[in-house]
């Protein structure tokens, strides 16, 4: 997982009115897409997941002007490389109150790489209900798919190099909102 | 670093209200439909109990089975220290069967401490009580407990219990559950009285970090949790107090010693109740006594305790005690 | 028979000189000793002792070959500088009759390595009720003058005074191991900070000091003496200090293990720890330490408690009782009493030789070095510093305390009547 300490030589490659406009969108195509958004809840994965996802549904609440269920989804538990860590402190899983049976997931997190954290949450989901459908809204995606998992809603598509990271920062954790590219510690 | 949870004098602070904040996630799985995570998949845990004690082995079984561990239930019974039963014989025995983690109960002090430093056997040991030594779970989910009560769930995570002030009534002497309160409770920045008849505590509790006192009126007042310890009936014959009706009445909880605890204390009780005895019925059954939740967050602890230690590669709970050489 | 010359021995620690063993005597000791005819042994410099003399060995035959035997334990004690052991009645069966001692005693005297003393328990079956036949076990071939329940206390003291009084009859002594049962059931180490702890039943020094006050007391009334094995609490100290003040014929011993270890090593829970009377505190080692070298504890004595690996290798509660000692003593005392100018090289000489052979009535042991004299010897490399290995133990059993630790001094030669048991550090 990247880290969240931006590299010394990290350029932007989106900043604070960016990423405001994209989620923007991604509310607005939500709202396309499911024909309303009705039945919409949105699950972050934290950390980060977990703001973008609240940012989302204000978004979602401005445009249809109706409150749309927001939680967190941790999936620590359901990862598939516990065992080549020291286990890690849980998050947070807060699903709202009329549950997620179904309804349209739309899984949050800030950046789409292996894809392994999506399957993760996969798994966490199916142990908690058994939603219409699943959707996933990511703010970077910036390639190398191990598993076969596509984004329903991108924010920026970020073609990257394995040797590099990509840092996400918002207001709400890191008090900036930015997305920073820059050269992984150990390829430098 | 050490692998396993012998003593609950082994953990540190930050090592104890790691535990406290990981149950409470586990909590919830409890309010879930699937009551199941798939953390320790593949992992067996076997349950060693060379004592009786239904409530606690079935406590650590639900545990392991909301992580998916495999479960080998093994008891050995009545043979605590019997002589030709060898502990590492059987041990070692489970371990040729793939056990990644041993959860003993043991009468003899310091069995699981063999266990887990001897050589014998490479698995994670769990103590889940061992003689009148330790019982480390049981003191984390009493602490939990009270965390829950006097701080709130949420509200509770992060925190210690700084500050509080908690009465431990009744037989220390024989009492894994009250040393391992005390460790615990000390670590945690609670101020700990230890009430009981003066032939029921130990040589030595002056060396104990908490106070100690013969008179449980004194104390009741200026409690945020007293919790009863359960007095057998069988000390009555070795001459450690005249009678059940004498106990009962310098040491018992009643309900008129309940009302005059302070309004948000609670009564807290590790199970199973003599009632009648060191505990009233009226008490027993009142909403200031923990009993139920006690069980219930029994299960979430066993499981933080062992994701913890089974979850990765390496235990996330640090031991200061050195290893044996 | 063959002469030795013992070249530049520091006898007791003195100034170094030459000893010459002719046959199974001292012929001459002194300055420039000729070596003609002599097997010359160079000691350069190491210290010469009279062979020690070890009150309170178990030697587990009959019953338990499979910790010990006399064979094995007479080796381990010729390797540890002893030329006489005393051993203790709790074998299988009971050493309480005639026929027992003099078995011990005959295959003591078969072996070779050192003289062999069977002590004869007190009461039938150590079970504290009946009389043993104290006078037929020392009238046997046995010679028995040392009587002792050891494992178990006489503790009904009834029993204990008509021992006392018995023994009278032909000089016997009564070595008592003072532990009241009561208030030691389910005991387990010594009760205190760390036992509060550990949560292990708890075994109150009153328990030992309690008994022992009682028999001097017991020993004055019916003017007899009394030895107390193994005391372990500077309250047992106290009165027995007190008892000799008033001229009460009492005589104690204390072992290595009490010299040096503590209850703190329990924290550890392994049962190589595990011994009766239990580690005590530092204050206790202390004051056992300043007791042996004023003279109100008089010997030391080994308790050398040999046990198969599998009554270690489990949990505490389940072990055996006991640590061996016969090799490993003397490094003990030369750390905790000479090594601390506590005792010098005389003094110990006196608590582990002259005294327990005096106590025992071990005639030819205990003796002068000095010409004329049994030629019992054991020579000491006391500069020697090395760590413990108990795989080079000559005992059948390895339950030391002291696996890995470093110890000063190594006993190089050990002489039985002028034969040669241990030569360089090796058995014969």
């Amino acid at each position: 997982m990247d880290t969240h300490d931006a590299p010394s030589d990290a350029r932007p490659v989106l900043e604070g009115p960016d990423i405001a406009r994209v989620l923007t969108r991604i509310a607005h195509e939500i709202v396309e897409r499911a024909k309303g958004a009705d039945d919409v809840v949105l699950l972050g994965i934290p950390t980060r997941g977990v703001f973008l996802a609240r940012r989302i549904a204000d978004k979602l609440e401005q445009i249809t002007e109706r409150k749309v269920p927001c939680g967190s989804l941790d999936i620590t538990m359901y990862r598939d490389d516990l065992r080549m860590h020291p286990p890690r402190a849980l998050a947070r899983t807060e699903i709202p109150g009329d549950g997620i049976d179904g309804k349209l997931v739309v899984l949050v997190d800030d950046v789409l790489f292996s894809g392994r954290t999506i399957r993760a949450a996969l798994d966490a989901l199916n142990d908690i209900g058994r939603p219409r459908a699943v959707q996933l809204a990511v703010l970077v995606d910036r390639g190398h798919r191990e598993l076969p998992i596509r984004a329903d809603y991108v924010g920026k598509n970020l073609p990257t190099s394995l040797r590099e990271t990509v840092k996400v920062q918002l207001a709400e954790e890191d008090g900036r909102d930015t997305v920073l590219l820059g050269a992984k510690p150990d390829a430098q | 670093m050490q692998r396993h949870l012998i003593s609950a004098a082994d953990l540190t602070r930050d090592d104890a209200v790691l535990i406290l904040d990981t149950a409470e996630e586990m909590a919830r799985v409890a309010d879930r439909p699937i009551k199941k995570l798939p953390t320790l998949r593949g992992r067996t845990i076997v349950n060693l109990f060379f004592e009786d004690s239904t409530r606690t082995r079935i406590s650590f079984e639900a545990a392991e089975k909301r992580l998916s561990a495999d479960v080998i239930n093994f008891t050995a019974k009545g043979s605590s220290v019997s002589k030709g039963e060898s502990l590492k014989d059987t041990a070692q025995t489970l371990e040729a069967m793939g056990v990644d983690a041993v959860v003993i109960r043991h009468g003899a002090s310091g069995a699981p401490y063999r266990l887990a430093n001897s050589g014998w056997i490479d698995a994670v040991v769990v103590n889940a009580g061992d003689g009148t030594h330790q019982h480390p779970t049981q003191a984390l989910l009493d602490a939990f407990t009270m965390r829950r009560r006097l701080i709130g769930p949420d509200a509770g995570l992060g925190q210690d219990l700084d500050g509080r002030r908690i009465t431990i009534v009744g037989d220390v002497l024989h009492s894994r559950v009250a040393r391992s309160n005390v460790d615990l409770l000390h670590t945690l920045g609670a101020e700990v009285t230890l009430v009981a008849p003066p032939t029921l505590l130990p040589v030595g509790v002056e060396a104990w970090p908490c106070e100690v006192s013969y008179d449980l009126d004194s104390t009741l007042t200026k409690s945020d949790a007293v919790m009863m310890l359960r007095v057998q009936r069988e000390r009555m014959n070795a001459a450690f107090f005249p009678t059940e009706r004498e106990y009962s009445r310098r040491y018992g909880l009643d309900g008129d010693r309940m009302a005059r605890m302070p309004e948000h204390a609670v009564v807290m009780h590790p199970g199973p109740m003599v009632r009648g005895m060191e505990i009233t019925a009226e008490v027993a059954d009142s909403d200031r006594c923990t009993v139920v939740e006690q069980v219930a967050n029994g299960v979430s602890i066993r499981m933080a305790v062992l994701y913890l230690l089974l979850g990765g590669n390496e235990p996330a709970v640090t031991h200061p005690r050195t290893e044996e050489k | 028979m063959s002469k030795t010359l013992i070249r530049g021995a520091k006898v007791l620690g003195g100034e170094p000189q030459d000893v010459l063993i002719d046959g199974g005597t001292i012929a001459e000791v002194g300055a420039g000793l000729s070596a003609e005819g002599a097997e010359v042994v160079e000691a350069d410099g190491k210290v010469l002792l009279p062979g020690l003399v070890d009150l309170h060995t178990h030697l587990r035959e009959p019953g338990r070959e499979d910790s010990e035997t006399v064979l094995t334990g007479t080796r381990a004690a010729a390797s540890g500088g002893y030329t006489t052991v005393f051993a203790m009645a709790n074998t299988f069966p009971v050493a309480d009759t005639a026929g027992v001692v003099e078995q011990v005693w005959r295959l003591g005297k078969e072996h070779g390595y050192c003289d062999v003393q069977p002590i004869g328990a007190v009461t039938v079956g150590l079970d504290g009720r009946k009389l043993a036949e104290l006078g037929a076990m020392h009238e046997s071939a046995a010679g028995v003058t040392v009587f002792s329940d050891d494992g178990k206390c006489v503790h009904d003291a009834v029993i204990m005074r008509r021992a006392l009084e018995y023994v009278k009859a032909f000089g016997g002594v009564i070595a008592q191991h003072a532990q009241e049962p009561r208030l030691t059931e389910g005991a387990q180490m010594n009760e205190g900070i760390v036992s509060a702890e550990l949560g292990l039943g708890g075994w109150p020094a009153v328990a030992e000091e309690s008994i022992i006050a009682r028999d001097v007391l017991l020993a004055e009334h019916v003017g007899s003496r009394v030895h107390i094995c193994h005391l372990s609490t500077a309250g047992s100290v106290e009165i027995v200090r007190w008892a000799k003040s008033r001229g009460i014929a009492v005589t104690a011993e204390v072992t290595p293990h009490h010299l040096l270890l503590t209850d703190e090593l329990v924290r550890t829970y392994n049962p190589v720890y595990k011994v009766n009377p239990p580690l005590r505190t530092e204050r206790d080692v202390m004051a056992l330490r300043e007791a042996l070298a004023d003279g109100t504890i008089d010997i030391v004595a080994t308790d050398h408690a040999p046990h198969p690996h599998e009554d270690k290798d489990c949990e505490w509660a389940a072990a055996a009782m006991g640590m061996v000692g016969l090799e490993t003593a003397l490094s003990v005392v030369q750390e905790t009493m000479v090594d601390t100018g506590l005792l010098d090289w005389a003094g110990v000489a006196d608590r582990m030789s002259v005294k327990p052979a005096q106590i025992g009535q071990a005639t030819g042991h205990g003796r002068p070095v000095s010409a004329g004299e049994p030629a019992n010897l054991t020579l000491v490399d006391t500069a020697y510093r090395g760590l413990v290995e108990p795989a080079g133990f000559a005992s059948r059993s390895r339950n030391t305390p002291y696996e890995g630790r470093e110890l000063p001094g190594r006993v190089t030669h050990t002489w039985l009547r002028g034969k040669a048991t241990l030569v360089d550090g090796k058995l014969t």
